[in-house]
């Protein structure tokens, strides 16, 4: 994911189902048009759960990246 | 002597005070309630009042009463709470200090965090308000009801799901059905939080012809064109609205460094206790854990939090086995036609859910009849 630039990111570690989708929704709500917002999550079911809400909502799904063992950052643009 | 000051005098505040009081000689320590009402509503029984099934100048009683004599309660509303210092401030201006610290402050409605929502959409989140609702749909001759969780997380998960399948045989036994839709609308991407509850959901609504609308986050209502409108684009007309409120915790604690920017604050999922601090807990709806914010969770969690004040005022470890919270939490479902079913669950173990039944509900009507002799007196 080089050269994103990241506004916010949420750690997210440490919650579960449905904890980190609900911190993504609460980064995108606060963010502006064009910002790219990231969550990293601990819960497996988040790379389901999170890109297929960004799809519901016609966002853009920059990327996910495993960040350590079991934890994954998915990067989300609001692109509207 | 110590002294002990607990925050809220609802049913997590009540049942804590009063097991306290019964454990404690009074020169160990002295037990105060601090409430911002000096009444202790039963929250379960505002469901049921949009439908004229409870009326709600009789969902409250005197908190005075519910207290054992030995607890002193002060009526006042905390504006501040100093943990360096051990002490909170009041809205009528006073200082109050303590040894040890409970709080169960509880969670609040808030619809006005949501644009429209207050002069567009209906609830019954407060007594009030679930009598507004329940002139609407006494008025209602039919059309278009939708039913939908305006935020996570929110007060009894399944209170929602109860109010849209109470409303359709409501509507069913009023003559309406046949033209009304009922839409229930989530934020996740299915009908309900918890994965084994959602077969039985999923069927009851199919049964009912009951439409799902998935991944909608409430974002505002148009009240002009009755129109409610999701973060994910989708748009649903209405004629009554029934929408869960965002909740957040007591305003003193929003933004706190002991809490999160609504209010949660940041508890230990077994201790209970208030990270980093020795001498304060917190149980009930107030706490950040992801476990429902419901009237048994704070039941079960209140034994808990007795055991752990005790041993600290005796300056021992808790017992082996005792004092620790495993996330215990016991719902009931109200699934109309003189039906419900439960749901019974810990962190380790999820709910396996029956199909509604008259047991269920019989015993669902006898615990809201009989929470007041039991409950919040700590007999059981």
């Amino acid at each position: 994911m080089d050269g994103i630039k990241i506004t916010k990111e949420s750690d997210a570690r440490g919650s579960f189902c449905p904890g980190p989708l609900m911190e993504m929704i609460r980064l995108v709500r606060s963010a502006k048009v064009g910002d790219v917002v990231a969550v990293i999550s601990g819960d497996e079911g988040s790379k389901k759960d999170i890109p297929a809400w960004i799809q519901k909502a016609r966002y853009e799904l920059v990327g996910m990246e495993e960040v350590t063992a079991g934890a994954t950052r998915i990067l989300c643009r609001k692109n509207h | 002597m110590k002294k002990i000051l607990i925050l809220g005098g609802g049913t997590a505040g009540t049942i804590v005070a009063n097991r306290l009081a019964h454990r404690l000689r009074a020169e160990d320590a002295s037990v105060e309630v601090v409430s911002d009402s000096p009444l202790h509503y039963y929250q379960p029984a505002q469901l049921y009042i949009p439908f004229g099934e409870e009326d709600p100048r009789k969902i409250a009683r005197s908190e005075r009463k519910l207290l054992n004599p030995k607890v002193s309660l002060r009526i006042d509303t905390i504006s501040e709470w100093l943990p360096d210092k051990q002490a909170l401030r009041t809205a009528k201006g006073d200082t109050i200090s303590y040894d040890y610290l409970v709080i169960a402050t509880g969670s609040v409605p808030c619809p006005e965090a949501v644009e429209g929502f207050v002069a567009g959409a209906d609830h019954f989140y407060t007594p009030e308000a679930a009598y507004r609702l329940y002139h609407k749909l006494s008025e209602f001759e039919g059309g278009s009801l939708v039913v939908g969780v305006g935020g996570i997380p929110y007060k009894c998960p399944v209170a929602p799901l109860e109010f849209t399948l109470l409303a359709e045989a409501f509507l069913t036994h009023k003559g309406i059905r046949s033209n009304t839709e009922i839409v229930y609308t989530f934020p996740l991407n299915d009908v309900f939080q918890i994965p084994s509850v959602v077969p039985v959901v999923r069927a009851l609504f199919e049964r009912r012809s009951i439409r799902a609308e998935t991944f909608f986050n409430l974002e505002a209502v148009d009240a002009e064109k009755k129109v409610v409108k999701s973060l994910e684009g989708t748009e649903l007309p209405f004629d009554i609205l029934v929408m869960t409120p965002p909740h957040k915790g007591a305003p003193f604690l929003r933004g706190h460094p002991m809490a999160d920017n609504d209010g949660w604050v940041k508890t230990d999922r077994n201790t209970l206790r208030v990270n980093g601090l020795p001498n304060v807990w917190a149980l009930g709806d107030t706490t950040d854990l992801p476990i429902s914010k419901a009237g048994s969770t704070a039941h079960f969690e209140a034994p808990v939090v007795v055991d752990q004040i005790e041993a600290a005022i005796h300056r021992q470890e808790p017992p082996p086995g005792k004092a620790t919270y495993n996330g215990h939490v016991t719902c009931f479902i109200d699934a109309g036609y003189g039906k419900a079913t439960i749901l019974d669950f810990d962190y380790s173990h999820p709910p396996a859910v029956n199909e509604p039944d008259e047991f269920r509900h019989l015993q669902k009507i006898a615990f809201n009849k009989l929470y007041w002799y039991l409950v919040p007196t700590a007999v059981i």
